[in-house]
């Protein structure tokens, strides 16, 4: 089958602010998603995502703000007018019509002759894999299918820009893992602007182009899932993308020191008073006995707490001289698993200069 | 010899219990099954054997010759339908639009208009018809009130007909189509509504094409429910029918009170059972009866 590729149109949301009594569910929100790009709206719940997703669709009406779909002001336009494809986090597909009716009915109510229609809808139900599907009833679909009637139904009309609400938070995590990619090939496929809320960090850094990390009705970072994870702008997202261990730093020189050992690192050191150094998990190494390691890394000797098997992997928790408890993700592979430390055991980790990323530690 | 053993380990002891537990059930529950034949079963086939004793005593089908040969039979089943009928539509035109005007409503201002609801529903019956009796009459509030504000300068008759008896037996039926549409709207995701917006349905089209039709099961069993009350109804129509519009019911009562005669009074009574019964089928086809009872909470 071939999928027409849709003109993407861009998205412009400026100065958006939207207060429920003294809440800010929005607070002075300005993002612009660049055609054709699927961006994820990435937070915890009560953090304002969802708020700015309906903002998108035009079921929240914000206090003050500008939304622009390419050239179009659309702030005060109502939700049947503004063409834009969603799916629900319950999917909300129609009970009381089949799925071919489902998916047909944005294109009924757009007057498409019926023989187009037909087709069109055919089409959709092949591109989510449901090719045949039409005259089932949607009581008769599984939690998957009707996420993939949903989907046909929001992009039937070819919409230049598509919004999900959590669309895959109801579903079973293979299947979720299965369709994350899918979402992402369909939307390489079609091509339409896509703006994507979860509060899964996993699934945003699977899918997005781009993500946006809100809280607080804000807009902490928006950066590449790289950018994110790597450098992230400050405590609360580099908290909420990955687990991480954080030891506070200082100045010292042109780097940084823990404590009275100097610290080797690569990356910038931001400007601010409240230094942190953020260890990833997988990003530090066991150091054994008679192993040589590069000059210039980092190391810190630490006791063994926790040892963990996770089956792909083993979590090993250490204790360093200050008392903080690093975690670390070591490879499980034959030799590995059988040296796999001990509790109680004396252990040296080693951290690489372009594994150890300086973060401002003031953010909230 | 062992795997048999182990195949049938405790199937007897468990054949025991499953059998005891049905015992039990059958047990517990025959007090009500007790009830049911001594309240309906035994009541009902008395009214059928009254139904089928003649004049003379004995056995005949004279109670329902009549029925067919008296034109006023024919004038009183009409009657009945028509009033059933109208009460209905009334209550549909008025009963659907209250509904979704409650659904819309924020939490506490809906039960405030909900008590609006129940509070008729639960007033004696008697004196509500005759609330509409003081209101409605000749020299009733309704007429002088609109005399004195010169709407009209004659009173306007308004009780003792067909108008009167429907705009008691409506009021009386409004809670019963209310509380089942209501509780079908209530039920309806908003999300549907926003899902059709989203796809380009304007208010009204999302409102015909998707919040509508999810509301017909409730609107259907609340329909059906003010039907097959209306086809028994006896009080209303009698205090503010003023004797000109005759239904089934009342036929029922001046029989036995006027003429005493058991026969005819049961078999129009088993004529008026088997109607509510097959309507009942028919509607079975297309409902799930147990919504009637369960959606109107």
């Amino acid at each position: 089958m071939t999928a027409r590729q849709t003109e993407a149109l861009p998205i412009r949301v400026s100065h958006v602010t939207k207060t429920y009594g003294s809440v800010h569910a929005l607070d002075d929100v300005s993002l612009d998603v660049v055609s054709g790009e699927f961006l994820t709206l990435l937070g915890p719940s009560g953090s304002g995502k969802t708020t700015l997703l309906m903002v998108l669709a035009g079921f929240t009406r914000p206090d003050r703000g500008s939304l622009k779909f390419g050239d179009r002001e659309v702030i005060r336009t109502p939700p049947h007018l503004r063409d834009v494809g969603m799916t629900f986090q319950n999917y909300a597909l129609f009970p009381h019509m089949t799925v071919a009716g489902n998916v047909a009915y944005p294109l009924r109510l757009r007057n498409v002759p019926k023989a187009e229609i037909t087709e069109r809808v055919e089409r959709a139900l092949e591109t989510v894999q449901l090719g045949g599907y039409g005259s089932r009833r949607i009581g008769q679909l599984s939690g998957g299918q009707r996420q993939r009637v949903a989907l046909a139904r929001s992009i039937v009309f070819e919409p230049r820009i598509l919004l999900m609400d959590e669309p895959l938070s109801a579903l079973d995590k293979k299947l979720r893992d299965q369709m994350q990619i899918e979402l992402r090939h369909l939307h390489d496929k079609l091509g339409m602007t896509t703006v994507y809320v979860t509060h899964d960090q996993r699934e945003a850094l699977t899918m997005s182009d781009r993500i946006a990390v809100v809280n607080h009705g804000r807009i902490m970072q928006l950066a590449t899932p790289r950018e994110l994870y790597d450098r992230p702008a400050n405590r609360f997202v580099a908290d909420f993308i990955g687990d991480s261990t954080f030891l506070p730093v200082r100045r010292s020189g042109r780097g940084v020191a823990f404590g009275d050992m100097a610290l080797t690192i690569n990356g910038p050191v931001p400007e601010a008073d409240n230094l942190l150094l953020m260890i990833r998990p997988e990003r530090v190494t066991l150091v054994r006995d008679g192993q040589s390691v590069a000059p210039e890394s980092n190391q810190f000797a630490a006791t063994v707490r926790e040892v963990v098997y996770q089956g792909d992997s083993y979590l090993l928790q250490s204790e360093l001289v200050d008392g903080t408890l690093l975690t670390m993700r070591g490879a499980v592979r034959g030799a590995n698993l059988s040296a796999m430390p001990t509790i109680g055991d004396r252990v040296t980790l080693n951290l690489a200069p372009d594994d150890a990323a300086v973060i401002d530690g003031s953010g909230c | 010899m062992a795997g048999t053993a182990i195949a049938e380990l405790n199937a007897d002891g468990l054949r025991r219990d499953a059998r005891i537990e049905r015992l039990k059930l059958f047990g517990l529950s025959s007090p009500a099954l007790l009830l049911v034949l001594v309240i309906l079963v035994l009541p009902v086939g008395w009214l059928f054997y009254l139904s089928f004793v003649g004049a003379d005593g004995g056995f005949s089908l004279e109670n329902y010759a009549r029925m067919i040969e008296q034109k006023s039979y024919e004038r009183i089943f009409t009657t009945t339908f028509e009033v059933s009928l109208l009460t209905t539509g009334l209550a549909i035109l008025i009963g659907y639009p209250f509904a979704y005007f409650l659904s819309q409503l924020p939490g506490r201002l809906a039960n405030l208009f909900m008590i609006a609801v129940l509070l008729p529903f639960w007033t004696s019956l008697l004196v509500r018809t005759y609330a509409w009796l003081v209101l409605l009459q000749r020299e009733g509030l309704i007429n002088k009130s609109a005399m004195a504000f010169g709407l009209w300068d004659e009173p306007v008759r308004m009780v003792h007909d067909m108008t009167g008896t429907l705009v008691g037996m409506v009021h009386i039926m409004l809670p019963f189509l209310i509380l089942p549409v209501y509780g079908a709207m209530k039920s309806i995701d908003v999300d549907l509504v926003k899902a059709a917006a989203n796809l380009g349905a304007s208010p009204t089209r999302a409102f015909w094409t998707v919040f509508c039709p999810l509301t017909l099961p409730g609107l259907f069993a609340g329909a059906l429910m003010v039907f097959i009350l209306c086809l028994g109804f006896f009080v209303t129509p009698a205090v503010l029918g003023g004797g000109k519009v005759i239904m089934v019911s009342m036929k029922i009562v001046s029989n036995i009170q006027l003429f005493v005669n058991w026969g005819a009074a049961s078999a129009l009574g088993v004529v008026l059972l088997a109607l509510t019964v097959a309507i009942l089928w028919i509607a079975s086809r297309f409902l799930n009866l147990t919504q009637i009872a369960g959606s109107g909470h």
